[in-house]
C-alpha cells in the first residue's frame, strides 16, 4: 500500500490519500487524465472496474474504481468538480474501452460532461428528459417529465467537447451513423434482443458496419430509488435487476453491508450461501443455453434446458418459497433454515444434471449448423475484453482469467476446489462451451458442500435499525454473468448516501460494436445470445 | 348463467359475481338468436386459440418462457403460438415494468394488434409500478396508457396464476359479443382523427 502511495505521489505531486475499505486517492480534475494513463502503463492498474457518478452536495464528480489484472489489487480514484452549472471532467475513454458507456452513464445521471469523449449523449433516458435525477436537488415534479408517448426526435444528434492545445473548449455536433449509411433498426421489442434491447445496426450488403446500443427501455431508477430506503428494504432491488443472478447480487450486497458493519457471518449461512449462489449459476446456464439454442433455431434444445432449470427451481421453492425473486439472503445470513429435503434434492440433482450435460453436448455442440455458426464468430480479444472489463464466462472464453471467486475470494471459496474454465478464442462457440464446463464446475462445489453444512446459527446477531458509518464501500462477487460490484457511500444516517450497482451485463453490452463489426447480420442475433446479457441488468 | 371454459370448472373461479353482472349486462337487451348462436361458435374458437405477443420486459417474462416449456406447456389451453409480430398476435400480455422510454413503443405495439385485441398487465409493475412505483420514470401501472383487460398479481406471479389469468381472460371473450357489438367503423374514425400522420398516407 505504502509502495503504490509513494509511485502515485511520484507522479502526482498534489494527490491527497484516504485509508478506508480500499485506498482512495483524490485528484484534481487537471491532472487525472495524464495520471489515468501512467496507472494504467506504469502501474499497472489495466481493468476500470466501475465509475460510480458522485453529487457531493457542494461538488460533483466521480470515483473511478481500477483494478490490476495481475495483482487484483483495486484502487479507487476520486475526482470533483465545484462547478454546479457546467461540470467538465476530461474522459478516460480513449484509456479504458469501458469509461466510454460508463461516462455516459453519469452524464445522464448528473450531467457531468465529459471532455474528449466521442459521444455525449444520454444514456438510459429520452433526449428530452428535463434534469439529471441522481443530483440531490433534483425536481421530480411529473409535470417536467409527463409520460410522453411520442418518439424521441433527433435520435441521432451528438456532440463532443473537444480541447485543443491551449486549452479551449469548442463543442462539435455530430452525427452517430453518416448520411450514406443504411441503418436497421433492431428492437426495443424483438424476441432475440432478450428483453427490450435496442440496437441500430449500419450495414453493408450484410456486413455489419457499426452496431450502436441504446439502452433504457427498462431504466428503472433503482440508485435512486435506494436513497430513499433503509439498507434492508435496499436489498429487494437486487433480486430484480439480473434476475438469472438474483441470490448472488443479494449475496453481494448484503456482504457490502457486513463489511462495513463489521458483522462476522456464521459458518452455516456462509455455505447455504454458497450453495445457493452455485444452484442459481447452474440454473442461469441452463437459461441461457435453452435461449442461445433457441435463438439459433434449435427448439428442441430450449425444452432440454428448461427441464432442468425446473428441478433447480424446485429446490429453491422449498427453501425460499419462491421461484424467482427468492429474497433469501438478510444482512448477517440467511432469512430461513433449510428445507428438511434440501440435502437429499441436491443429491438426487448432481447426478441427473451430470447425464443432462451429456445429453446437451450430444445434441447440439456437434451440430454442423451449430458449430458453423458459432465458432469463428464474434470473435474478442484478450485485450480488448481487458480494456472493456468484459468478465464472466464471456470473458474468460478471451483467455482473461477473471473469476472472482479464484482471484478475490470471498466466503468461503477459497476453501473451495474448482476450476476455472479460461478457453482462447474468444468466440461464441467458446462462450457457450465455457457456460456447460461452468455447470460442471458448479455441481463439483455442491458435492463438496452436501453433506458438509455445520450445525449452528443461519443469521449473526444485527441491530434493529443499520446505520452505517460514514464511508465507502466497494464489494465484489462472481454472478452468473460477471462480476457484479456493489458500492456504497454513506453519511452515517439509515439510508445510504448513494448506492451504485455495477453490472456485469453493462460491459458485455459495451462491446457488441466490437464483436459484431464485419459479420453478417444474422450473426447478431448469435452474439448477442452468446455474451448472455439481461437487460434489467444494464438498466438498473 | 355459468360460462364454461374446458380447462377450469366454473365452481373453481373465484370471481363468479363479477362474470355474471358482465353477461347480466351484455344479455339485458336480449339477443337475436341467430347472431347469438353465431357469437357462441366463433367465441368458441376465439377463446381456444388465443395467440400471445412475446412482449417481456423483464422477470415476468423469464415465467413466461418456463409457461412454454415442458412442463407448464400453454399449448394445452390454446394459447399456443406466441408471435414476434403484434399483427399475428391476439393478444399483448405486458410482462414487466413499463418505463417512460418505453410507453410509445408500447402503445404502438398495442396499435399494431389486429382487433379484437386484449391486453394483460402481468406482474406487479405492470399492474401499478409494483417496487418501482415511486420512480421518477417507471409508469404507475400499464393501465395509465393502454385499457387492461386482466390483471394478474405476483412478482413474478407462478406459472399457475398465470394459467388463472389467462382462463379469466378465455371466460371474457367466451361472453363477448363478437357481431354487433362494436362499431368497428367509428372506432377506425377515432383513430386516425388522433393520428394525423397516418390518416394522410390512407
Amino acid at each position: 500500500m505504502v509502495n503504490i502511495q509513494e509511485k502515485i505521489s511520484a507522479l502526482c505531486p498534489s494527490a491527497t490519500f484516504e485509508e478506508g475499505d480500499k485506498l482512495t486517492v483524490t485528484v484534481a480534475e487537471k491532472e487525472w487524465h495524464a495520471l489515468a494513463k501512467a496507472l494504467k502503463n506504469e502501474l499497472g492498474y489495466d481493468m476500470l472496474t466501475s465509475v460510480v457518478g458522485m453529487d457531493w452536495k457542494d461538488s460533483l464528480g466521480a470515483v473511478y474504481y481500477l483494478t490490476s489484472t495481475a495483482t487484483w489489487e483495486m484502487l479507487a480514484v476520486k475526482v470533483a468538480v465545484s462547478d454546479r452549472e457546467k461540470p467538465m471532467i476530461h474522459t478516460v475513454s480513449d484509456i479504458w474501452g469501458v469509461a466510454n458507456f460508463q461516462e455516459r452513464e453519469v452524464y445522464d445521471f448528473l450531467g457531468i460532461e465529459f471532455i474528449n469523449h466521442p459521444d455525449m449523449r444520454r444514456f438510459f433516458l429520452r433526449n428530452d428528459w428535463v434534469g439529471y435525477p441522481l443530483r440531490k436537488d433534483y425536481d421530480a415534479d411529473p409535470e417536467k417529465n409527463p409520460i410522453r408517448l411520442t418518439a424521441e426526435v433527433n435520435e441521432d444528434d451528438t456532440y463532443s467537447l473537444e480541447e485543443d492545445e491551449n486549452g479551449n473548449i469548442t463543442r462539435v455536433d455530430k452525427k452517430v451513423f453518416g448520411d450514406d449509411d443504411y441503418v436497421v433498426n433492431f428492437g426495443p421489442q424483438h424476441p432475440s434482443t432478450h428483453g427490450v434491447m435496442r440496437l441500430r445496426t449500419a450495414i453493408n450488403g450484410e456486413i455489419i458496419k457499426k452496431v450502436d446500443v441504446m439502452s433504457g427501455y427498462i431504466h428503472r431508477g433503482i440508485e435512486k430509488l435506494c436513497e430513499g430506503l433503509t439498507y434492508p428494504q435496499t436489498l429487494f432491488f437486487t433480486d430484480r435487476m439480473d434476475y438469472m443472478s438474483a441470490h448472488q447480487n443479494r449475496h453481494c450486497a448484503c456482504m457490502c453491508v457486513e463489511k462495513a458493519l463489521g458483522i462476522e457471518v456464521p459458518r452455516r449461512a456462509q455455505v447455504i450461501r454458497v450453495m445457493m449462489d452455485e444452484l442459481m449459476r447452474i440454473s442461469s446456464h441452463l437459461l441461457s443455453y435453452g435461449c442461445l439454442t433457441m435463438d439459433m433455431g434449435a427448439t428442441t434444445a430450449f425444452f432440454y434446458g428448461f427441464r432442468e432449470r425446473e428441478d433447480v427451481l424446485d429446490i429453491f421453492e422449498k427453501t425460499c418459497g419462491a421461484r424467482m425473486s427468492l429474497h433469501y439472503n438478510v444482512i448477517g445470513g440467511v432469512v430461513a433454515d433449510l428445507h428438511e429435503d434440501f440435502q437429499k434434492d441436491v443429491k438426487a440433482f448432481i447426478p441427473k444434471m451430470r447425464k443432462a450435460l451429456k445429453e446437451y453436448h450430444k445434441l447440439y455442440t456437434g451440430n454442423v449448423i451449430a458449430r458453423n455458426r458459432m465458432i469463428g464468430v464474434g470473435e474478442l480479444s484478450k485485450a480488448d475484453a481487458i480494456s472493456y472489463a468484459v468478465t464472466g464466462p464471456s470473458g474468460r472464453a478471451s483467455g482473461f482469467a477473471c473469476d472472482a471467486r479464484k482471484h478475490k475470494p470471498y466466503s468461503i471459496y477459497n476453501e473451495l476446489k474448482f476450476n476455472e474454465i479460461v478457453r482462447e478464442n474468444g468466440d461464441c462457440y467458446d462462450r457457450y462451451l465455457n457456460r456447460l464446463d461452468e455447470i460442471e464446475e458448479s455441481l463439483k462445489i455442491l458435492e463438496q458442500l452436501v453433506d458438509n453444512i455445520p450445525e449452528g446459527e443461519i443469521c449473526a446477531k444485527v441491530p434493529k435499525i443499520i446505520k452505517l458509518p460514514a464511508g465507502r464501500w466497494y464489494q465484489e462477487v462472481e454472478a452468473s454473468r460477471g462480476v457484479f460490484g456493489v458500492y456504497i457511500e454513506s453519511d452515517g444516517d439509515k439510508k445510504p448516501f448513494r448506492m451504485h450497482f455495477q453490472s456485469p451485463c453493462f460491459n458485455l453490452v459495451g462491446v457488441m460494436d466490437n464483436c459484431c463489426k464485419g459479420h453478417m447480420i444474422a450473426d447478431l442475433i448469435t452474439i448477442g445470445a452468446a455474451l448472455d446479457y439481461v437487460i434489467p441488468d444494464i438498466d438498473r | 348463467m355459468g360460462v364454461n371454459i374446458k380447462s377450469m370448472k366454473y365452481e373453481d373461479f373465484k370471481d363468479n359475481e363479477y362474470i355474471e353482472s358482465l353477461v347480466a349486462e351484455l344479455k339485458a337487451s336480449g339477443t337475436n338468436v341467430m347472431v347469438g348462436k353465431l357469437d357462441e361458435l366463433i367465441n368458441w374458437g376465439r377463446a381456444n386459440s388465443l395467440w400471445p405477443l412475446c412482449f417481456g420486459t423483464s422477470c415476468c417474462a423469464i415465467e413466461f418462457m418456463a409457461l412454454g416449456a415442458a412442463r407448464y406447456d400453454m399449448a394445452r389451453f390454446g394459447f399456443e403460438v406466441a408471435r414476434n409480430s403484434p399483427r399475428q398476435a391476439d393478444y399483448i400480455m405486458v410482462q414487466g415494468t413499463i418505463v417512460h422510454r418505453m410507453a410509445p413503443a408500447v402503445l404502438r405495439l398495442y396499435e399494431q394488434l389486429a382487433e379484437p385485441k386484449y391486453v394483460i398487465a402481468c406482474g406487479g409493475c405492470a399492474v401499478s409500478g409494483g417496487p418501482f412505483k415511486n420512480s421518477y420514470c417507471v409508469l404507475p401501472g400499464v393501465d395509465k396508457i393502454l385499457p387492461v383487460d386482466v390483471y394478474m398479481p405476483g412478482c413474478p406471479p407462478r406459472p399457475e396464476a398465470m394459467f388463472y389469468g389467462l382462463m379469466q381472460l378465455q371466460r371474457k371473450i367466451k361472453v363477448q359479443k363478437f357481431f354487433g357489438g362494436a362499431n368497428r367503423q367509428q372506432k377506425i374514425k377515432e383513430f386516425f382523427a388522433s393520428h394525423p400522420e397516418d390518416a394522410k398516407q390512407m
